[in-house]
């Protein structure tokens, strides 16, 4: 890909972003995503549809999926110029980044047919059924049970903390197929739609008043044979395929998320004077250096040499998380008491979000402690 | 695209022959006589003419491969003067030399024929009002007078370059060890693997032409050569910290208590996933800074890229040091094993080329005092 070519690529995202993020999408610009994921729900569905009109939901898809094969270095384009708009987080990221990649890759070509073009247009928004009350950081430990019936599959049993499931038309489960079975064995993975008699919602209050997850519970809930993915018995596999996919491209686009926070902290640091400040100063810089670190790290990881264990893939979620976790607090100390009043101003209320949201991101997709364990483990071959 | 973090098969192939070679041949617990012999077969491997033009007689290569072999060499705490000779004085010529200077010194210094040092202001930094050397104009030539406190050179650098304040500002100069006037001390320092001179000028003479720098360039080129030395630097501490998680795993791997080896404890596992945590940051910080710093022109925006790794390497390498000696045990507390050696090398580099504290805060000027 020759220099003129992305740079033509870049032209033209801004300048679809330029054209359509205004008007009634004008009060999207960077809100939404993680820890704002209330803002505006309705209006961001609109909005995936008409970023799937212009040819932008799926991009990095194969062709013959729906998708345009964008190579690495345009997708990354793309998450750039999208944060630089100030597009809003994506309702459809789940469907899109992790759910679509696995049927592509482990699904039939029926199911491809049948889910991918919901995705890719917009229409259709997935939720992730993993966690239980009683299996989070050991998540082999569900118990939540599924066994065919006829034509369909039942599921009855109980998930938690499923992210935006009262906006998703459809989740994805894993559940314990094989009775008496324990740990990876035994697990299906299902695709179920949550419109039905068999499935409660109920939200889950967050520390940051909002309510961005779910409690989910299935009595005997169905979906078609047909919805299964890879074989049943198998669902462990693709279940940790599905989290292999965490770590695309669109983690740039996450990472021009936390520059557009970063400079929010330098402007109120520099509004409220604590930019005089040398501890203060000391550590906006330790954040901007973190930063541009994570950005490394993350083209590192991206193009990597490969190598059966890479270190840099290991260590991107535990270093990125822990990076936000001090910005939010950095946000906080830069605001003063002033911090402390819930605020209308949106500048500033996007770092409150920061600061109490990004408590989760150290929990969500792996813990600290068990991020550490595995890069001890898988990187380091230290002994269980 | 910025694929530049993506290593080439030769460079790959340079890393691999570097780090086989270091591994068997540089160990800091040799007798001091073998270093000699180590810089010659380092010289024949041509690594002191990696960054130097071919017109030179050099590899013409950049800051990734010299941060690869700087990587390597860190690793196993090599003593030979390329530190001092390549990073330091080559890139001082490359950065602020006149045209005959470097093709008077560069191509000696590329074959490791000779090895040189640069005199900066304390600590190594470029800060002009804090140099220690001054040098006036003395008919053709000059005579310079001064000293310098710590001067990294194991007492073989066959030359330095120095500089000076001289009337009408600051020259960069070149100054054979043996001139008449030239007193060389040998400090009693921690880090017997990277050694350092007094260096005292006492009415030393030198002609015209040992004034070095290009006109006009010496200012930036001085600050870029503190800045590619400070990310070369970084390279080697990332090699340093490698080395330190890579003892502590194995050691803890073998050191049984309780009836099993203390690497299945997880408050040690933690540990050592926390001193990889630093160790990739920083390595990921140096390799993408290498790669673009050939790019960044503009001094100011190359000091703060530098920053990045800079400030990271230094900190993951002193962790890492400090938490090799302490889950070593008792063990790591003596003068029998490694982690003394990197603890010691962990601690001078965080003094050298500005503290770690110096580079944020050039960091934040240029965020927060732009308005
Ligand atoms: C905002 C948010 C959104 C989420 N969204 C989803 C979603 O959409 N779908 C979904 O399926 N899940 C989701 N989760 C759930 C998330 O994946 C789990 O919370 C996470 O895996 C941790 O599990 P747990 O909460 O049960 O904690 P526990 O596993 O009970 O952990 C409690 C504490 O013990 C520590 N611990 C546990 N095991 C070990 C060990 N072996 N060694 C050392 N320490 C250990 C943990 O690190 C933690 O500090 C979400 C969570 C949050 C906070």
């Amino acid at each position: 890909m020759d220099v003129m070519t992305e740079t033509q690529f870049r032209a033209e995202v801004a300048g679809w972003l330029a054209r359509e993020l205004k008007g009634e999408f004008a009060c999207l610009r960077h809100r939404g995503g993680p820890g704002d994921e209330e803002a505006f729900p309705a209006l961001r569905k609109a909005w995936e549809r008409k970023l799937a009109e212009g040819g932008w939901v799926g991009a990095a898809w194969p062709q013959e999926h729906g998708g345009r094969g964008l190579p690495l270095e345009l997708q990354l384009a793309f998450h750039e110029e999208y944060v630089r708009a100030g597009g809003p987080g994506r309702m459809g990221h789940i469907g899109e980044t992790l759910l679509a990649p696995t049927l592509i890759e482990l699904g039939t070509p029926e199911q491809q047919r049948r889910f991918l073009p919901g995705i890719r247009e917009g229409r259709e928004f997935w939720c992730q059924g993993y966690s239980e009350p009683g299996a989070g950081s050991d998540l082999a430990a569900i118990t939540t049970r599924c066994w065919q019936d006829g034509d369909v599959w039942r599921v009855q049993g109980q998930k938690v903390w499923t992210s935006l499931a009262h906006e998703s038309d459809w989740i994805f489960v894993i559940a314990r197929s094989t009775p008496g079975s324990v740990g990876r064995e035994g697990l299906t993975f299902l695709l179920m739609p949550l419109d039905q008699p068999g499935i409660e919602i109920q939200p889950i209050r967050q520390m940051t008043g909002e309510a961005e997850f779910n409690a989910v519970f299935f009595d005997g809930a169905a979906t078609d044979a047909g919805c299964i993915v890879g074989k049943p018995g198998e669902g462990w596999r693709v279940a940790m395929a599905l989290l292999g996919f965490e770590r695309g491209a669109s983690t740039l686009g996450q990472q021009m998320h936390f520059v557009h926070e970063m400079q929010l902290v330098v402007d109120v640091a520099i509004a409220t004077g604590q930019a005089h400040d040398p501890a203060i100063r000391e550590r906006i810089a330790d954040a901007w250096i973190g930063l541009r670190a994570l950005r490394h790290n993350a083209l590192r990881m991206l193009v990597g040499n490969s190598g059966s264990v890479r270190p840099e893939s290991l260590i991107y979620k535990y270093a990125w998380s822990n990076w936000h976790r001090d910005l939010g607090q950095l946000a906080m100390d830069v605001l003063g008491a002033a911090g402390d009043v819930r605020s209308d101003d949106d500048a500033v209320r996007r770092l409150q979000q920061v600061f109490f949201f990004s408590r989760a991101d150290t929990i969500y997709a792996g813990t600290n402690e068990i991020q550490l364990n595995i890069i001890a483990e898988r990187a380091l071959a230290m002994p269980r | 695209m910025e694929n530049a973090l993506l290593l080439s098969d030769e460079q790959v192939a340079l890393q691999d022959t570097t780090a086989a070679f270091v591994a068997e041949f540089a160990n800091a617990r040799k007798p001091p006589e073998e270093d000699a012999g180590l810089w010659r077969r380092i010289a024949e491997l041509g690594w002191p003419a990696v960054q130097v033009p071919e017109e030179f007689g050099g590899l013409g290569m950049g800051a990734v491969e010299l941060a690869l072999l700087m990587e390597e060499m860190g690793r196993r705490l090599i003593r030979a003067p390329f530190f001092t000779s390549v990073v330091l004085a080559q890139t001082a010529l490359l950065q602020a030399g006149d045209a005959a200077a470097r093709e008077r010194f560069l191509p000696e210094l590329a074959s490791g024929e000779t090895a040189a040092t640069l005199i900066l202001a304390p600590g190594l930094v470029w800060a002009p009002g804090a140099l220690t050397v001054e040098c006036h104009r003395d008919g053709a030539g000059w005579v310079m007078n001064g000293e310098s406190a710590q001067v990294l050179d194991g007492g073989d650098a066959a030359m330095a370059f120095v500089a000076a304040r001289t009337g009408d500002g600051v020259g960069l100069f070149h100054v054979p060890a043996t001139a008449a006037g030239v007193e060389r001390t040998p400090l009693d320092v921690w880090d017997l693997t990277r050694p350092q001179c007094h260096w005292r000028f006492g009415e030393v003479r030198l002609p015209a032409e040992a004034r070095v720098d290009a006109s006009g360039a010496l200012d930036t080129g001085l600050a870029r050569t503190v800045a590619l030395a400070a990310l070369q630097l970084a390279a080697e501490q990332v090699g340093g910290a490698a080395a330190c998680l890579d003892m502590t795993v194995a050691y803890t791997k073998e050191r049984v208590q309780f009836g099993r080896p203390v690497a299945g404890f997880q408050a040690v596992k933690h540990r050592c996933a926390e001193m990889m945590v630093r160790l990739e940051t920083a390595r990921s910080a140096v390799r993408g800074v290498a790669a673009a710093a050939a790019g960044l022109r503009d001094a100011d925006e190359l000091a703060c890229e530098v920053a990045v790794a800079r400030v990271l390497a230094s900190e993951a390498y002193r962790y890492c040091a400090q938490e090799a000696v302490q889950l070593h045990g008792g063990v790591g507390f003596t003068w029998e094993y490694d982690p003394q050696l990197h603890f010691k090398r962990a601690q001078w580099g965080s003094q050298w080329l500005g503290a770690a504290s110096r580079w944020r805060e050039r960091v934040a000027s240029q965020l927060l005092d732009l308005a």
